[in-house]
């Protein structure tokens, strides 16, 4: 029996023929990185450990994205401590503000993880870089550390669970709402320690921002990893930034998978997740209606330029209703040059939206549109537990980017075909 | 080892942001994390937990983030155990790494209401739930994860790594 996409790459980074489910396995990493929140754990933990460098500076990112710009001084208190490990360990890819964008956007526009490779994040979104063929997990500080110190960690061999996306896409059904689709079927824990493997006819149709926003929510399931493996369009998306050589890695064609569902996309329709999980999935057209006061674009799953090329669509020649606002955050600062010489961020502004510099401060209620007690948010972000994005009484709406810019001129959750007809 | 304490019970999916909400991840002072430690759950919670309480947990305890101030805030909050039904896969790792002990049991949430006396047996996983008469199993932990807690944690664990190489060389 041969391995899955998955099996085959911790195989080979734990320097051993075959490997299965369950097995405990020691891992060579490729490449890591921290944030402004979780870096400052590892540091002190690293220091701990008592090493004079870490394993290899040129495979270790710190990117201050959270609270950076910097909100107050607690937090400019963090960015300096990034800022000062950085130059202690000659860390080669650390970016300071304006050169720094939303770090899983960045890392993967850099061409800093690649097919094949083993990459770790202290951010649970790390799953994020599976889009691209690598193995892909988020961890806890502490592991960051140890990582910082070895380029090696242990991890459990998951299970695969296989997602196989059939037919094309219907009007206004994107990756992000092919994920949710998934999550709303197999709940939030329904992949719970797998590997989430996805597949499909209805990938190529998608663009390379969707299917990073499809691999970026296979936390949202509780998976380990999300991952695809990296077809033509991948590879001519990975060529041109690649910054070591990589070596793409395919399942075996007689792979063992723990289950295997299959979704026909071209009878799926735009959905949202409704407050408080990104598990309670349900179409646009049943929540259609509901007052918003805040409509935001941007993250880790939703804030590259094939996002806010849609949102530009419907916005054009638009303008935000009266009683909501709305906030766009290009993901990085490349992405912000590209949406300016597309004319996007003049139509963002002209239907009067405010664009952010790059960073995930809204996502997580840390600043740049933090809610109001009782206040309603549809955002294209990951998360919407109780608080997420502010007050424990504000309310969050997850979905794509067409349908947070139809709500924002609408002022109600509405269906992009509300807006363009 | 043997933790005796009250049980303070949460329901399942229980998130990081419950835990810790992340307008108090500015800081990294545990005893300030535990000050907020379930604020959007059930604001008077921490306030309520005394050193050596045990957490009695639902399903999938510790969805989402990877932030590790999660069980920074659980632990200095004064819980001296979690018992759940089961747990979300990073913050497993991220107990373990801190030395917050976790258990997982099937039975317990079900039997036990805030306020029970509890007393766990984290070698044996034996469970006795002491107001209420009922003794309980929770599954025996991996071996790999026995040897991370003997050695102190994952840090600890590779600090014997780096310094068995160097004496190795």
């Amino acid at each position: 029996m041969g391995m899955t996409l998955t099996e085959k790459i911790l195989a080979a980074h734990a320097g051993v023929e075959r490997v299965r489910p369950g097995d405990l396995i020691d891992a060579r990493v490729d490449f890591c990185f921290a944030n402004d929140i979780t870096g400052p754990l590892a540091f002190r933990e690293f220091e701990r450990i008592g090493l004079p460098a870490v394993f290899d500076r040129e495979r270790v990112a710190l990117v201050p994205d959270h609270y950076a710009p910097s909100k107050d001084i607690a937090s400019a208190e963090q960015c300096k401590t990034m800022r000062e490990f950085a130059h202690k360990y000659d860390i080669a890819h650390y970016y300071e503000v304006g050169r720094a964008g939303v770090g899983h956007v960045m890392l993967a526009e850099m061409g800093l993880v690649l097919p094949g490779e083993v990459f770790v994040g202290a951010d649970s979104h790390t799953c994020t870089h599976g889009a691209l063929g690598a193995f892909s997990t988020g961890v806890g500080s502490s592991d960051l550390a140890a990582v910082m110190a070895t380029g090696r960690l242990w991890f459990r061999v998951p299970e695969t669970l296989r997602f196989v996306f059939r037919g094309r896409p219907a009007p206004w059904v994107t990756g992000k709402d092919l994920v949710l689709h998934v999550i709303g079927d197999i709940g939030v824990d329904g992949a719970r320690y797998c590997a989430m493997e996805f597949a499909g006819e209805a990938l190529g149709h998608l663009t390379m921002g969707e299917r990073f926003s499809i691999t970026n929510m296979a936390i949202e399931a509780g998976a380990k990893n999300g991952i695809m493996e990296p077809d033509a369009a991948v590879l001519d998306w990975v060529a041109p930034r690649a910054r070591r050589p990589f070596a793409p890695v395919f399942a075996d064609s007689d792979a063992e998978y723990a289950a295997v569902r299959e979704y026909d996309t071209s009878q799926m329709e735009p959905v949202v997740a409704v407050p408080s999980s990104p598990g309670i999935v349900v179409p646009v057209g049943f929540a259609a209606g509901v007052p918003v006061d805040q409509c935001f674009i941007g993250t880790c799953t939703n804030g590259r330029i094939e996002d806010l090329r849609v949102a530009a669509r419907i916005l054009a020649g638009r303008v935000v209703h009266p009683r909501t606002r709305l906030l766009v955050i290009p993901a990085t600062p490349a992405i912000y040059r590209q949406a300016m010489e597309e004319g996007l961020i003049r139509v963002f502004l002209d239907a009067g939206a405010v664009v952010g510099a790059p960073t995930c401060g809204p996502c997580l209620g840390g600043h740049m549109g933090v809610l109001a007690s009782g206040e309603v948010c549809v955002s294209t972000s990951s998360r919407n537990f109780v608080g997420r994005m502010g007050h424990r009484d504000s309310r969050v709406y997850l979905s794509g980017p067409a349908v947070a810019a139809a709500t924002a001129v609408m002022g109600r959750l509405a269906h992009p075909d509300e807006v363009l007809s | 080892m043997i933790f005796c304490g009250t049980a303070w019970k949460v329901g399942d999916h229980v998130d990081t942001d419950a835990i810790i909400p992340a307008r108090h991840l500015v800081t990294t002072d545990p005893e300030v994390l535990a000050r907020y430690c379930f604020e959007d759950l059930d604001p008077t919670l921490a306030a309520r937990i005394r050193p050596g309480d045990i957490l009695v947990a639902g399903e999938n305890f510790g969805q989402g983030s990877s932030r590790e101030h999660a069980p920074i805030a659980i632990k200095a909050a004064g819980i001296a155990c979690v018992v759940a039904r089961s747990y979300a896969r990073i913050f497993y790792r991220n107990a373990f790494n801190i030395g917050l002990p976790l258990l997982e049991c099937p039975d317990l949430h079900a039997a036990t209401e805030s306020g029970d006396r509890l007393s766990v047996d984290n070698a044996t996983g034996r469970i006795v739930n002491e107001t209420r008469g009922t003794t309980h199993t929770a599954a025996p932990l991996p071996e790999f994860m026995r040897q991370l807690i003997a050695a102190g944690g994952i840090i600890e664990y590779v600090r014997r790594q780096v310094s068995g190489r160097k004496v190795g060389t």
